[in-house]
C-alpha cells in the first residue's frame, strides 16, 4: 500500500495532432489540497480527465487509491467526485432533483451524507425547488460541488472551479475547499489564477503539458532567489519599451498597474533609476522593492525554459 | 437494476417538463392522421376533360355524355381544334383530351370498330395512369352497351361468355383511408422514437452532462436502457393513441390481434431505437442528428411501400429494403389490422426484425464507448 492516494508517472496524452501532456509525474498524499496552476491550454483538463477515467492515457501510469485508472476505472469511479470546468448538471431539473439523482446513482441518499455537504447546501437550500439552469453562477458552483460530494468520495477533483466566478464567491469557495480538506478529503484543483495557489498545500506549475515546478507555495516563492522591483509611471507602454532597452535589465512583465522587473546585476539603485527615467519624459515614477509571488515565479520559470 | 429506475425517473421528469414535448406527443398524431389521411388520397375527383369531337354524330355525343355523367369528370372545354386543346393542357386547364375523329360513327357501324384518342397530361405519373384507367373503363362500358344498341340484335343473354366479377379482399370498397392510416401510424411511431431518442442523448453531449454521468458508476447498459425505455413507452402510447383515432374517426377495421401488433411493435421499436442510438453516437450536435436521421427517414419511408407497392420496385430496391425497418412494419401493420394475420403469417418479418434489433443495438452499444 502506498501512502499516496494519487500517483501519476510519466503520463503522456496525445490527441490526433497535438501532444497535450508530455510526461508528467506527481504524487498526492491523503488529505492534501493539491493545485495544478497554469494558463489555458497547459494540459490541466487533460490530466484531470485521465484521473477521472474519462479518457485513457497514451503513455504512463496513473494510480488512484492504489487502483490503476485504466484497468480499475469502475472501482475508481465509486470513490472520486468530479466537477468539470463547464457546469454539467441537468438544467431542467431542480436543485434538489439533481442532488437526489446523483446520490441515487451512487447508491446512496442525500440524508446519508448530509453532514458532508451541509455547510454548502444550506446556502442553496432556499432555492431547492428552482431549476438548476436558473441559478446564478456562484450557486451553480455550489450545487455542482454538492453533487460531486454527495457520495462521500475519497478524492475530489475540481477543474477550474472558480473560472468565471466573482471575487466574493471565489473566496467563499476556497474556504469551503479548506473545510473539506480538514474532513480528510484529498482535493485536486486546477486554476489559472495564481493568487489561489497560495491557498493550496502544494502546487504544480504547469505549462505546455510539462510541470515546471512542484512544491509548497512558499517554497516555490523562495526558490525565486532574486530581487524584484515594481515600477510604475504615467505611461506604462513607453515604460516597458524603455526598460527593455536597458542593458542591465533582465525581465520586464506587466502586473496590473505595475511592471515587475529583475536585473542582471544584484542590485538596482532606485534613485538613479528614477532620474534616468524622468530624463526619458516619464513622470509620477514609483519604484519599490517587492517580494516575489507565485506569478513572478511562473513567469520566471517560463523564461528559463 | 435500481439505477435504471432512477434514470427512468429522471428522464420522465425531463420529458414532461419540456414544454414542447407534450404538444408533440399529443398534437402531432392528431394532425398527421387527420390531415394526411384525408390529403394523401389516390382517388381522383373532378378530372378536367377537354373534348375535341370532330364527328358530331349521335354516337359521339353519347360517348361524351357518358363521361359527363360520371361523377369524376368535368368538361372544361370543347373545341374542334386539337391545337386549342393542347393549349388548354399547357395552361393546366385540362387534365386530358378526348379526341373523337371524323367518321367515328360511320366506321363503327360499317366496320364494327372505330378509334378514339386520349391525350393525358403526364406531369404527374400517378394521376395520369389513374385517368387512363378510369377513362378506359368508361369507354369499355360504353362499348358493351353500344354493341347491343347498334346491332339491334335480339337480346342475347350473355354477350361476354366470360364474365369478370372483381371483388377486393380485406378492403372491399378500396377505401384509401383504411390503407393509408396504418402506414402513417408507422411513420409517426418511428419519428417519435428514433428522433427523440437520438436527440436526447446528443443533448446530454451538448450540455456536457454526459461527462458528469460518465464519472459515476453507471454501467453502459443501464445508461442505454434508461435512455431507450422512455421512448419505447411513449412510442407504444402513440400507437395506441393513433389506433384509437383511427377506430373512432376513420372506422379502421381491426381484424387481427391487437396484442400481437403491440408485441411486433416492441421488436420494431428496438430496431428503430437502435438506429437512433447509433446516430447519436456518431453525431455531436442535435443539428447533425437531425440531418442524418432525416436522410434515412426519407429514403426508408419512400421505399417502404406506403404509397407504391414494393413488389413493383426494381430488384435492387427490393434488396435494399431488407435493411429498411419501415418495410417490415408497413407490411405487418396492414396484415394484422386489415387481414387478421396471425403470428405465423408474420413470422418472417418478426424474426428478421429481431435479428436486426440485436445487430443494431449491439453495434450502437459497441460504438457508444463510455470511455472515449
Amino acid at each position: 500500500m502506498s501512502e499516496f492516494v494519487v500517483e501519476v508517472k510519466d503520463l503522456k496524452k496525445s490527441y490526433e495532432k497535438v501532444e497535450a501532456v508530455k510526461g508528467v509525474s506527481f504524487s498526492v498524499p491523503k488529505g492534501e489540497l493539491f493545485g495544478l496552476i497554469g494558463p489555458d491550454g497547459a494540459g490541466k483538463t487533460s490530466i484531470f480527465r485521465i484521473l477521472t477515467t474519462l479518457i485513457f492515457p497514451t503513455e504512463g501510469k496513473v494510480m488512484l487509491l492504489n487502483t490503476d485508472a485504466v484497468t480499475g476505472y469502475r472501482k475508481i469511479r465509486n470513490n472520486i467526485g468530479y466537477m468539470p470546468q463547464r457546469f454539467s448538471l441537468y438544467q431542467d431539473l431542480s436543485v434538489e432533483e439533481n442532488l437526489a439523482f446523483f446520490a441515487r446513482i451512487f447508491g446512496t441518499t442525500i440524508e446519508e451524507n448530509y453532514n458532508l455537504i451541509k455547510d454548502i447546501y444550506i446556502q442553496i437550500e432556499p432555492f431547492k425547488d428552482r431549476l438548476a439552469g436558473k441559478l446564478s453562477g456562484g450557486m451553480k458552483q455550489k450545487l455542482a460541488l454538492c453533487c460531486a460530494l454527495i457520495h462521500s468520495p475519497d478524492i475530489l477533483i475540481l477543474d477550474e472551479p472558480t473560472t468565471g466566478v466573482d471575487a466574493v464567491s471565489r473566496k467563499e469557495f476556497w474556504e469551503m475547499l479548506i473545510r473539506l480538506k480538514e474532513k480528510g478529503i484529498t482535493i485536486l484543483v486546477s486554476t489559472p489564477y495564481m493568487d489561489e495557489a497560495n491557498l493550496c498545500d502544494r502546487v504544480a506549475l504547469i505549462q505546455n503539458g510539462e510541470i515546471m515546478a512542484i512544491d509548497k507555495p512558499e517554497k516555490v516563492i523562495s526558490s525565486f532567489g532574486r530581487k524584484l522591483w515594481a515600477v510604475k509611471s504615467n505611461s506604462i507602454y513607453q515604460l516597458i519599451k524603455d526598460l527593455r532597452a536597458f542593458e542591465f535589465i533582465d525581465t520586464v512583465f506587466p502586473f496590473g498597474e505595475y511592471l515587475h522587473i529583475t536585473t542582471k546585476d544584484k542590485d538596482l539603485d532606485i534613485l538613479e533609476m528614477k532620474s534616468v527615467l524622468s530624463k526619458k519624459n516619464h513622470s509620477d515614477i514609483e519604484i519599490k522593492e517587492i517580494e516575489a509571488n507565485i506569478e513572478d515565479c511562473f513567469m520566471n520559470l517560463m523564461n528559463v525554459n | 437494476m435500481k439505477k435504471i429506475k432512477y434514470i427512468l425517473q429522471k428522464e420522465f421528469i425531463q420529458i414532461f417538463r419540456n414544454k414542447t414535448m407534450l404538444p408533440l406527443i399529443f398534437g402531432v398524431p392528431i394532425i398527421q392522421l387527420v390531415v394526411l389521411v384525408h390529403a394523401a388520397t389516390l382517388e381522383m375527383k373532378s378530372i378536367d376533360m377537354y373534348v375535341v369531337d370532330k364527328d358530331l354524330s349521335s354516337l359521339s355525343h353519347k360517348m361524351v355524355s357518358k363521361f359527363e355523367g360520371s361523377p369524376f369528370y368535368n368538361v372544361s372545354g370543347v373545341s374542334f381544334s386539337i391545337k386549342e386543346a393542347n393549349e388548354a393542357i399547357e395552361k393546366n386547364q385540362a387534365d386530358f383530351i378526348l379526341q373523337i375523329p371524323y367518321g367515328f360513327e360511320r366506321d363503327l357501324m360499317r366496320e364494327n370498330s372505330a378509334q378514339v384518342q386520349l391525350l393525358i397530361d403526364g406531369i404527374n405519373g400517378t394521376a395520369a395512369s389513374l385517368i387512363n384507367a378510369y377513362s378506359t373503363s368508361v369507354i369499355t362500358d360504353f362499348n358493351r352497351n353500344i354493341i347491343v344498341d347498334l346491332t339491334k340484335m335480339p337480346q342475347v343473354k350473355d354477350l361476354n361468355p366470360i364474365a369478370i366479377e372483381t371483388s377486393y379482399w380485406y378492403n372491399p370498397e378500396l377505401n384509401y383511408k383504411i390503407y393509408m392510416l396504418p402506414g402513417i401510424l408507422v411513420i409517426l411511431v418511428t419519428i417519435v422514437s428514433m428522433f427523440l431518442a437520438a436527440m436526447n442523448i446528443v443533448r446530454e453531449k451538448e450540455i456536457g452532462t454526459i461527462e458528469q454521468l460518465n464519472v459515476t458508476p453507471i454501467k453502459k447498459f443501464e445508461f442505454i436502457a434508461g435512455k431507450l425505455v422512455p421512448f419505447l413507452i411513449i412510442a407504444l402510447f402513440e400507437l395506441a393513441f393513433g389506433l384509437a383515432i383511427g377506430k373512432i374517426f376513420f372506422h379502421i377495421p381491426m381484424v387481427g390481434s391487437i396484442p400481437l401488433l403491440f408485441g411486433f411493435t416492441v421488436v420494431y421499436l428496438l430496431v428503430v431505437l437502435g438506429i437512433g442510438l447509433f446516430i447519436s453516437t456518431i453525431s455531436s450536435t442535435q443539428q447533425q442528428v437531425m440531418f442524418i436521421a432525416f436522410f434515412f427517414m426519407l429514403v426508408f419511408i419512400l421505399m417502404s411501400g406506403i404509397f407504391t407497392p414494393t413488389e413493383s420496385m426494381p430488384m435492387w430496391a427490393q434488396k435494399v429494403n431488407i435493411i429498411n425497418p419501415f418495410y417490415y412494419f408497413m407490411r405487418v401493420i396492414r396484415m394484422i389490422l386489415l387481414k387478421g394475420s396471425g403470428f405465423w403469417d408474420i413470422s418472417y418479418e418478426f424474426f428478421s426484425l429481431l435479428i436486426y434489433a440485436v445487430v443494431m443495438l449491439s453495434l450502437s452499444v459497441w460504438r457508444y464507448r463510455k470511455v472515449a
